[in-house]
């Protein structure tokens, strides 16, 4: 069976634990996490989660309605990458004398990445595009020595007017009750757990 | 508006969702709860000896009742007790709320004294858990795990509470209405996944029904009787299926999987449509998953669409409640008698039914003690098992034929279950007589109970099957590591002299021709009675289909093995 990476997007409850139960969902039914990042969304109380997941092909289907199982999932799909704006952002930090940085530039701005820092011996690139994109970039900067490097995980959204949205679910009704009387307001812990 | 204490606020709240019977175990952090106790008559604590045996309690309660069964241990090693019943609960989807306490809140995450962090251990063998924080939320949240516990897929719900916030005074608020955001309950079929399944349905030839533990749990005995006998469907049974359909009822099969008849067997692999209801194709039950049926097209109704195509590839997916969707169904399928292939399975049945057989002759073994308790005690009883060889018995010989008879831990098989979820299905059905069919093995792991039974009076007879061996490891051993008996010979303290230091009765029967007499003796008796079988040592429960191998490769004997 081919292997292939699937793009969950799934909105949580902003609770105390919920990344632990979602990662601790993937970690016990063998599910392999490429990259996972989370973010607040439009919404309060509501943050999505963008979830990249390695296998074969039927794996999305069970990882979707595995992660639709936790409570505190509210909603879960998984994005088609041909219709969906598919980025990741990378800080690279690349060796660079004085001599070699207009060369390093020409790179960055075929990619249009740009130039975040500078010093005498290296610069700091950021770009944001897809995978690939980002794949390519770090293949051409490698020959001048990349020092280390950070990536955010790919986040995604559907193209066009379709949403993700947690009233799809839920009457307005439902929605009031559960974004005023509906939730606990949560206590505070002496250490943040968030 | 009432201020309450937190310990006021959850008892009240539990009186609301009409919980009368808790059991538990006290300690440090939950003493402000147990403080309050007595202001709450309503509630009835039973203090059991372990909190394990609390948790398979409640869990035996849940099972014998269809109410919801609730547990209660003290922080730390109280609350790392329970994770056990707690697994086995939601395994099994058994309607359950486990309480702990926990250590302050200032000291939540310092590794105070008998701290845990439950809520941590437990989230992955939950169906969901939670950490209060204050008194103003507790009643919110028991409203809310006992929504999730009794809803939907039911199963175990964990409320963890620091032990200052039952001191903590708030203003009891009980909700009039419980909606989780992030969870929907499915009832009725979608009206295309319907007539989807009744198309696959009609077209059969030689369909077949696997009827699971949904059946049970959603009450849903009856709606399965009228959409067999429209569609003239055979049924087989899951080990936790058992009692959906009479055993007598012209279409019941009996149990499917690694112990299940041969003639189930062979009926599953060789249907061209099978329809899946409340269960969840799991491996004992289906053996080889590859090889169960490929070429059957599958139908699977069951309220977790995570369950649809999960370990087989399901064509029809039908996600809802069976007691809802068997109506639809019944209503969208023609009638049918199937003539020629119920008919094939009824020769391959009486072909094969002496290897389901009781063993001829007089020795005394499970088989027959089984299916003595059985006849005697009736389907009105209600019988729990452990986990092993008098399991498998248990399924294969006892008369097993109304929802609620038959308790026993199917999907993490734990030993030592027994014993304590026949005092909880005692507690919850006084008035029925509950024999628990234990091992020897697992009867050691949770006999401390029996006090817990004599001071509750409930009258539980524990029927022990004696063998002196860890019967199922040992026939595995035997079978598949070449004779090579490593660690499952086990002696045994005297079983009746245990009944005698507990107060009750005790009887040992060490031949055929007194089980009748020391059933009748038992059942007559007002207490807890414990009864020692001593059966022949090593007997092989058959059939079998070994681990990892298909069900049309099931093994029918030898009956015994001679050594």
């Amino acid at each position: 069976m081919s292997t292939n990476t699937h793009t969950v997007s799934a909105l949580v409850e902003d609770h105390p634990g919920v990344l632990n139960r979602v990662s601790s969902l993937f970690r016990r039914r063998g599910f392999n996490i490429e990259s996972l990042a989370v973010g607040t969304t439009e919404e309060p109380g509501i943050s999505r989660m963008t979830i990249v997941v390695e296998g074969p092909p039927n794996i999305a289907d069970q990882v979707q309605k595995q992660l639709d199982k936790l409570i505190d999932v509210v909603t879960v799909e998984t994005l088609n990458e041909d219709e969906s704006v598919v980025r990741e952002l990378a800080l690279i930090k690349v060796a660079c004398r004085p001599d070699q940085r207009r060369e390093i530039l020409d790179v960055v701005d075929i990619f249009r990445g740009s130039v975040v820092d500078v010093s005498t011996t290296t610069v700091i690139i950021q770009l944001t595009a897809a995978a690939d994109t980002l794949n390519a970039l770090i293949e051409n900067l490698r020959p001048y020595g990349i020092r280390e490097m950070v990536r955010t995980g790919r986040i995604a959204l559907a193209r066009g007017p379709r949403t993700t949205a947690t009233h799809q679910h839920e009457t307005e009704e439902e929605r009031r009750f559960h974004q005023e009387i509906g939730r606990l307001p949560e206590g505070e812990l002496p250490f943040s757990s968030k | 508006m009432v201020m309450m204490s937190g310990a006021d606020i959850l008892l009240e709240s539990l009186k609301r969702l009409g919980v009368d019977t808790i059991f538990g175990y006290p300690g440090g952090a939950v003493l402000p709860l147990y403080d309050r106790f007595p202001a709450h008559p309503e509630i009835h604590h039973v203090l059991v000896r372990h909190e394990q045996a609390a948790g398979h309690a409640a869990d035996g309660y849940a099972r014998a009742s269809g109410r919801l069964g609730v547990a209660l241990a003290t922080s730390g090693p109280g609350a790392t007790n329970l994770v056990t019943a707690i697994t086995n609960a939601q395994m099994d989807s058994v309607p359950t709320l486990f309480i702990t306490g926990n250590v302050i809140r200032a000291l939540i995450g310092r590794d105070g004294f008998q701290e845990a962090d439950i809520t941590g251990i437990t989230m992955p063998t939950v169906k969901h858990n939670y950490l209060v924080m204050q008194a103003q939320d507790i009643a919110r949240t028991i409203a809310e795990a006992a929504y999730l516990a009794t809803t939907g897929r039911k199963g175990a719900v964990h409320v963890d509470i620091p032990k200052d916030v039952f001191i903590e005074q708030a203003e009891f608020e009980w909700p009039e209405h419980v909606s989780v955001r992030g969870y929907r309950i499915p009832g009725k079929a979608d009206a295309e996944s319907v007539r989807e399944a009744a198309a696959i349905i009609n077209a059969a030839e030689r369909p077949v029904i696997f009827a699971g533990h949904g059946i049970i749990q959603a009450d849903a005995a009856e709606e399965l009787r009228r959409f067999a006998e429209r569609g003239g469907i055979p049924i087989l049974n899951t080990l936790l299926g058992l009692g959906g359909i009479p055993q007598d009822h012209a279409l019941s099969y009996g149990m499917m999987g690694m112990h299940g008849s041969y003639w189930a067997n062979h009926t599953a692999s060789a249907a061209d449509v099978i329809i899946g209801l409340g269960m969840r194709m799991d491996d004992r039950a289906m053996g080889r998953f590859a090889d169960m049926n490929p070429t059957a097209k599958i139908v699977h109704v069951d309220i977790d669409p995570a369950e649809h195509g999960k370990n087989l590839f399901t064509l029809c997916p039908v996600v809802g409640d069976v007691k809802q969707v068997l109506p639809q169904l019944t209503d969208a399928i023609e009638k049918r008698s199937h003539v020629e292939w119920i008919r094939w399975i009824d020769t391959l049945r009486s072909e094969h039914r002496h290897s389901m057989m009781v063993p001829p002759g007089n020795e005394l073994t499970t088989q027959y003690a089984v299916s003595k308790i059985a006849e005697f005690a009736g389907r009105e009883a209600i019988f729990t098992t452990g986990v092993g060889q008098h399991q498998m018995w248990a399924a294969q010989f006892m008369d097993i034929s109304r929802p609620r008879q038959f308790i026993t831990s199917g999907g993490l098989g734990t030993m030592g279950f027994e014993v304590p979820a026949a005092m909880g299905a005692q507690a919850a059905c006084r008035d029925r007589q509950v024999w628990t069919i234990c091992g020897d093995g697992g009867f050691q792991m949770t006999f401390q109970e029996i006090a817990t039974m004599v001071d509750e009076r409930l009258p539980v007879k524990m029927a022990i099957m004696n063998n002196g061996f860890l019967g199922m490891v040992r026939q595995w051993q035997e079978l598949f590591h070449n004779d090579n008996y490593v660690s499952v010979a086990m002696s045994q303290p005297d079983f009746v002299k245990i009944a005698e230091a507990y107060g009750i009765r005790g009887i040992r029967v060490s031949d055929q021709s007194q089980v009748e007499d020391a059933i009748r003796e038992a059942a007559a008796d007002p207490g807890p009675v414990i009864l020692d079988f001593q059966v022949t040592a090593e007997e092989n429960v058959w059939p079998m289909v070994p681990s990892g191998a298909a069900l049309k490769e099931t093994i029918e004997g030898p009956q015994r093995v001679t050594r």
